[in-house]
């Protein structure tokens, strides 16, 4: 059951049964953003409130796996803050970490990434790449945020 | 006479071999598709390796074999399902699907007019139900739905005021969700009274169950080969000969003409006049070695077989996990065949799913391809296992201790 410990970590557990920054922001000045996963009907939905260039706030609502929603939780614990830079680094950083190498499937050795330790808590979800199905509900809440980023940016 | 013994199935069924993550394979998905035993897995290599060519026109003696073959499988089919006009009222489709757009581009379209209505169940697969919006596009038609009731099953208790208008009853003879077996001779009776044909969506019932068209008293009866253990990549739409010689040609191309000239085309008699282009032969090979192989085994036997082992399965599911595990579905299984959808308290169905496939368990998680049902009971995803003629309690036993983990693990 070694894989099944990787995909479901305690952290990933703890997330899934108590989210962390649940709810709704008032729009505006926040914004919201939707994603889905039509597949599997996993559902967010993001609330941005940025303020100077700063992510201040960040709610999230919707419903879906434990991956998924997980997911959502502990990015919305990373991301509040940070300047829309940093936010956009680790997006980058986690679709890195959610990229699929064909190497590291196989192996238990985690992918060659410099900067996982950045990640903090987030590297739990490093497990979910064993699972090619399940990346799909990992990204959701950060293809999600990315969207809304490109959204905040056309305005400016 | 016939005998009937799964294990004698899942000794002939080779994927059932499989190790997967050091279990050996528990197959709970046949409602998605069905495993293939060796007998049409060997006609379709049979059909590659000796008689292959394209079929109709060729006057070597390969091609006349596959063309034997190709139309065999027409009767073969036609035998099945006791369409009294034998083969000449089978069309060969890509999968059910595609028969439901036949239905709708060909027949319906041809026939109904603005104002009419298609009455559907809340309880259709998207197949039979994307089809007749996109006909509303064109023709104005109302798509009306005939609601579940909170028993699962269909509510007709105000089926005269539904029938209002309606010129087409298209529903599923058994719910590819909830198990639910439709009343499909009542069903019939209502829209023949109404004036109004019946097409039934039978791909869950035909691998599980006798099939009879004239008893029944349909007007159209579509399913798959890949569900009544044959190859994917072919479906079957059945209609009496004097629909099927009255409905347009659907798709255009070679193998469905009479003549073509540069002024126009004059379409085939027939249902070749649907099948347009190089049919799946090899496929239809296999499907008359599956037909042969379930009347084999017996009809009777294998619904019965169906019926024991979600008997056993409900009830111990309740027994084991009370509340905590939900049968989304009747549970009387005078009702209902072996399609069982379970929400599991506190336990995405994907989640249940990922558990399930370490201990080798392949049940299908999701919306099942029936939204409108899944919003009706307020479900996003339910796990969903299916039976087989292969299937054994012992499968169900590997579903239940797979099922404890996965409600430990997010307990």
């Amino acid at each position: 059951m070694s894989n099944l410990e990787d995909l479901y970590r305690e952290v990933i557990l703890d997330h899934y049964r108590s989210p962390r920054n649940r709810g709704e922001l008032e729009t505006p000045p926040a914004l919201r953003v939707e994603g889905f996963n039509p597949l599997c009907g996993d559902e967010v939905v993001v609330y941005l409130l940025v303020d100077n260039g700063v992510l201040t706030d960040i709610k999230m609502t919707g419903h879906g796996c434990s991956i998924s929603q997980s997911s959502s939780s502990l990015m919305s614990a990373a991301v509040k803050g940070k300047s829309l830079e940093q936010v956009r680094g680790l997006i980058t950083t986690f679709k890195t970490l959610m990229t699929v190498h064909e190497s590291s499937i196989d192996s238990s050795e985690p992918p060659p990434l410099q900067d996982v330790r950045a990640l903090g808590e987030l590297a739990a979800l490093q497990g979910v790449v064993k699972f090619p199905v399940r990346i799909k509900c990992a990204t959701l809440a950060w293809n999600t945020l990315n969207q809304g980023l490109d959204e905040l940016s056309a305005i400016d | 006479m016939t005998t009937f013994d799964p294990r004698l199935v899942r000794a002939d069924t080779p994927l059932l071999t499989r190790i997967i993550n050091g279990r050996p394979i528990t197959y709970l998905d046949s409602a998605a598709s069905s495993l293939p035993p060796r007998p049409v897995i060997d006609a379709m290599s049979r059909h590659y390796e000796r008689q292959h060519a394209n079929v109709h026109r060729g006057v070597y003696q390969t091609a006349n074999e596959s063309t034997q073959s190709y139309e065999g499988a027409r009767e073969a089919i036609a035998r099945f399902i006791h369409a009294p006009a034998g083969g000449e009222e089978i069309v060969f489709t890509k999968n059910a699907t595609e028969g439901f757009n036949l239905l709708a581009k060909s027949w319906a379209a041809s026939n109904l007019r603005s104002g009419d209505v298609v009455l559907v169940s809340e309880m259709e697969h998207h197949a039979n139900i994307v089809p007749w919006f996109q006909l509303r596009e064109s023709i104005d038609i109302e798509v009306r739905f005939i609601p579940v009731g909170d028993d699962y099953r269909l509510d007709l208790g105000n089926i005269d005021e539904l029938m209002k208008g309606v010129r087409l009853v298209s529903v599923t003879a058994m719910s590819n969700v909830l198990g639910t077996v439709t009343p499909l001779k009542q069903l019939a009776r209502i829209a023949h009274e109404h004036d109004a044909l019946i097409a039934v969506d039978a791909a869950q019932l035909v691998g599980h169950a006798p099939s009879d068209v004239v008893d029944l008293d349909v007007d159209f009866f579509i399913f798959s080969a890949h569900k009544m253990l044959g190859p994917t990549g072919l479906g079957i739409l059945w209609t009496r000969r004097d629909i099927l010689n009255t409905m347009p040609p659907f798709l255009g191309g070679g193998g469905m003409i009479a003549d073509v000239s540069t002024s126009g085309y004059v379409p085939a008699k027939g249902p070749t006049r649907f099948e347009a282009g190089t049919p799946p032969i090899a496929e239809a090979a296999g499907l008359s070695a599956a037909v042969t192989y379930l009347e084999g085994l017996g009809m009777e036997n294998v619904a019965r077989h169906d019926r024991d082992l979600t008997q056993d399965a409900l009830s111990r599911i309740d027994d084991e996990f009370g509340g905590r595990v939900r049968i989304v579905g009747p549970v009387d299984t005078d009702h209902r065949g072996g399609v069982i959808s379970l929400d599991v308290e506190g336990v995405h169905a994907h989640d249940v799913a990922q558990v399930l496939d370490q201990f080798g368990v392949c049940v299908r998680p999701g919306h099942h391809c029936a939204k409108p049902l899944m919003k009706r009971f307020n479900l996003t995803a339910t796990a969903r296992a299916s039976f087989g003629p292969y299937s054994l309690v012992s499968d169900t036993d590997v579903l239940l201790e797979a099922l404890t983990d996965a409600v430990k693990l997010f307990g």
